[in-house]
């Protein structure tokens, strides 16, 4: 036991929550530092004036009072694109190529994690559960979720990948480009067959639609609660632990030195007797379980599934992981949290800022103008160049 | 080798092309005496709950009321179709009713933007369209023969939405839409009305978002509205309203028909009764308000199991026009297989049909001369209660001039 916790790589458990922190941090404290100027700055014209008449209150004011829960929303949904882009950048580290399919991965989890719960619901044991219960059937969804998508990632690796490795480097991604549509389409087929309708609900229990109340802030006429709803935290919770995990697992295990191996140099890797279809395989389970619990938390945190549901998630996982510096881990748990800022940020001050002309709609306009000027200035991504060692 | 199947081909496209062409000229001449009705409703995706029941409402209809039609000879089939609330998909589906002769009326569409599209290629083919739940002023302004509906409009049913509001002593809105012609045409209704009325439009926003509304709703929490509308469909209006009250949100939530849905509990739940409560405008009440519902409701619980959404009642109707003025000019051409501008011509013309949603009569552009809008709140979290949901206002109200 003692010689358990003494393998136990104490430094590679600390880093990756050290990065968490300071990404967190910085990331805020910039974009609040841009916000405020920004304010100042309006608020001696016509802007300012229009957010007077209209809240009473004065721009800057109205900016600071509303950047705690903005902070905390975009924190939350940049935990949950930071996981998804962890997929895809695991697979590109390792085979340099970009697996669409993933967001269907993403999906499935998903939907496999409701479905067990609407089961649940529907024998009414969701109902009579405590909530010690209810808590555990949220995990042991999420566990059902990530099997089912981790399980999916290896079948798909295997059918539609691994016949075309040594083909050009277009082939493979038009083929993950098939896998996704395929796999959407089976997804509507199975739901339609089996429960006759595909946007499925996630059931009410527990305490999950609670929200812890920080505190109150007065806002001109009206006050502005600051709070975090449970399930956001469960969200972040199980991001945390993910990213956490898989960082342990790439940097000190074993395992996770093959995984690097077989990402640095693939004959060498198979010369030195490391399994590199195994590996490779591996690669994808591991992705895809931590795509099934993003999908079975989305689901928890947002209500309300499709079988498109994983599209627009996937499209910003993947634009975090490029922002990032793709096939870098570091980089998809830094872009995830900018891009889920980012979007947040814009989404929430647009509006005001431009007197209600650009609002909420645009934000994704501004999150991918980002994502073009960093890929001007720095085409490998944020952290691209600084850390040598992929997968 | 690909010279011959592309002769091959070619000499099928042609051959093809002449039938089509023999079979919707002549329109059967006789020899075929089938009559199929069309149905476009989303049989699949986040609206079949509602799409498909437009479907069995029309089903049902084509069933009970088909009799008169059969008696002379016809054959009367539906043949439903999936648009899946898209208008692509609801464009495609169009080309296709309109090359099959024996479509001589398409009961159609649940959404207004799906309709509009739609509605080009049956006019341009002379078939006859009546809506059960299509209220966008555009779908009759357009001002086609071929185009009818049995419902109210939205430059009716925003205004009823903002009276309603004022009424309420709200002060405040925050208008939010999903950018689709129907949720943004009403939203802009709403708005109008609302400037007009002393209500204070605090934000207006179109989103296309489904899930993830925390950005949107920063500026809606900060400027705390009393009532927050929304112009759209269940499925993002249940879930926004629902991420609103989670974040503390306790004034009113208003939407519009494309909230009538008992799937608009299931997302929302309680959420939807705390704070100021939720209501919304419809043109299309709960099927037991209309008093010509009794038997049809029996009918359709016996036939499918579960109660009829709102919009099956409609889609009953609308098929009972269809065969009416089916019936009409079938009989002015003694017992001969009517043409599709015959039929279209006949719908227009039919006076006081007397469906179970009401008397309907079409004025020139197809509104009816008479539409009821009612304002409805939501009465209990449970999905299955829905229908017993409260009606807070009736109101008959004749659509805007022509």
């Amino acid at each position: 036991m003692k010689r358990f916790f003494k393998s136990i790589n104490v430094r590679e458990l600390l880093r990756p929550l050290g990065q968490m922190i300071a990404f967190a941090l910085g990331t805020a404290i910039f974009l609040s530092a841009i916000v405020l100027l920004l304010a100042i700055l309006l608020d001696r014209g016509t802007v300012g004036q229009f957010t007077m008449e209209r809240f009473k209150i004065s721009l800057f004011s109205y900016t600071l009072a509303n950047l705690p829960q903005v902070l905390i929303d975009g924190l939350t949904i940049g935990f949950v694109y930071a996981a998804i882009a962890l997929g895809y950048t695991m697979v590109y580290g390792v085979l340099e190529f970009i697996n669409f399919a993933h967001s269907e991965i993403f999906a499935v989890g998903a939907f496999v994690g409701i479905e067990i719960l609407i089961a649940l619901d529907s024998s009414g044991m969701l109902a009579r559960a405590s909530l010690g219960m209810a808590y555990a059937f949220l995990i042991f969804a999420i566990l059902a979720g990530m099997i089912a998508a981790g399980a999916l990632a290896v079948a798909v690796e295997r059918v539609a990948y691994r016949p075309l490795r040594g083909a050009p480097r277009l082939v493979p991604l038009i083929s993950a480009i098939g896998v996704s549509f395929l796999l959407q389409d089976a997804i509507r087929l199975v739901e339609g067959l089996t429960t006759g309708q595909f946007n499925r609900i996630f059931p009410t229990f527990g305490n999950f639609d609670q929200r812890l109340i920080f505190g109150e802030m007065a806002l001109g006429a009206s006050t502005v609660t600051l709070g975090i709803s449970i399930k956001s935290i469960i969200v972040i919770v199980v991001a945390v632990l993910m990213l956490i995990g898989l960082n342990y697992m790439v940097n000190a295990t074993k395992i996770g030195k093959a995984i690097r191996a077989v990402a640095q140099d693939r004959p060498t890797a198979s010369l030195m007797g490391i399994d590199v279809n195994r590996i490779i395989s591996l690669t994808f389970l591991v992705g895809g379980l931590l795509g099934g619990a993003a999908g079975v938390v989305y689901a928890l945190k947002f209500t309300r599934i499709d079988p498109f549901v994983g599209f627009f998630p996937g499209l910003k996982a993947f634009t975090a992981a490029v922002m990032g510096g793709i096939g870098n881990l570091t980089g998809a748990l830094l872009g995830g949290i900018v891009l889920g800022m980012l979007e947040t940020f814009a989404g929430s001050y647009m509006g005001v800022f431009t007197m209600g002309a650009a609002g909420t709609e645009y934000k994704d306009i501004f999150a991918f103008a980002i994502l073009i000027l960093v890929l001007i200035f720095r085409p490998q991504g944020l952290m691209g160049e600084n850390v040598s060692q992929k997968a | 080798m690909a010279k011959r199947s592309f002769a091959v081909i070619s000499l099928l496209m042609i051959a093809s092309m002449v039938l089509t062409a023999c079979a919707g000229g002549g329109g059967g001449g006789g020899e075929s005496k089938i009559i199929k009705i069309a149905t476009q409703s989303p049989l699949s995706g986040d609206m079949s709950v509602v799409g498909v029941d437009i479907k069995r409402g029309a089903e049902l209809g084509v069933e009970q009321m088909g009799t008169a039609l059969t008696e002379m000879g016809f054959k009367i089939e539906l043949a439903p179709f999936d648009d899946q609330g898209n208008p692509d998909t609801g464009v495609a589906n169009a080309k296709q009713i309109v090359s099959d002769p024996a479509i001589l009326c398409v009961v159609g569409h649940y959404n207004s933007g799906v309709q509009i599209p739609s509605s080009e290629e049956y006019h341009n083919a002379g078939l006859a369209n009546v809506s059960p739940a299509n209220t966008n002023p555009k779908v009759t302004t357009r001002g086609y023969l071929e185009v009818n509906r049995i419902v109210g409009r939205d430059d009716v049913q925003g205004v009823v939405g903002a009276d309603f509001a004022a009424d309420q002593g709200m002060t405040s809105a925050f208008v939010v839409h999903d950018k689709t012609a129907y949720g943004q045409g009403i939203a802009e209704f709403f708005r109008q009305e609302a400037e007009e009325t002393g209500i204070q439009v605090l934000g207006f926003e179109g989103t296309e978002e489904k899930a993830n509304f925390d950005a949107l709703l920063s500026p809606i929490l900060a400027a705390n509205p009393d009532v927050v509308y929304f112009g759209g469909m269940y499925g993002q209006a249940a879930v926004l309203f629902k991420q609103a009250r989670e974040k503390g949100y306790m004034g009113m939530f208003l939407s519009d028909d494309g909230f009538d849905s008992s799937d608009a509990a299931k997302i929302g739940g309680q959420s939807l009764l705390d704070g100021n409560g939720a209501y919304y405008s419809t043109v299309s009440g709960p099927a037991s308000v209309y008093p010509g519902t009794a038997k049809f409701i029996a009918d359709f619980k016996a036939k499918y199991s579960s109660d009829p959404q709102p919009f099956a009642a409609q889609g009953y109707d609308s098929a009972g026009i269809c065969l009416k003025a089916i019936e009409a000019a079938a009989k002015a051409k003694n017992g001969e297989m009517p043409t599709r501008a015959e039929v279209a011509q006949a719908i227009r013309a039919l006076k006081d049909y007397a469906g179970i949603t009401g008397t309907v009569t079409f004025n020139s552009i197809g509104d009816p001369l008479m539409a009821k809008y009612f304002v409805i709140q939501v009465g209990s979290a449970d999905p299955t209660k829905w229908p017993e949901n409260p009606i807070v206002q009736t109101l008959d109200i004749a659509p805007p001039a022509p």
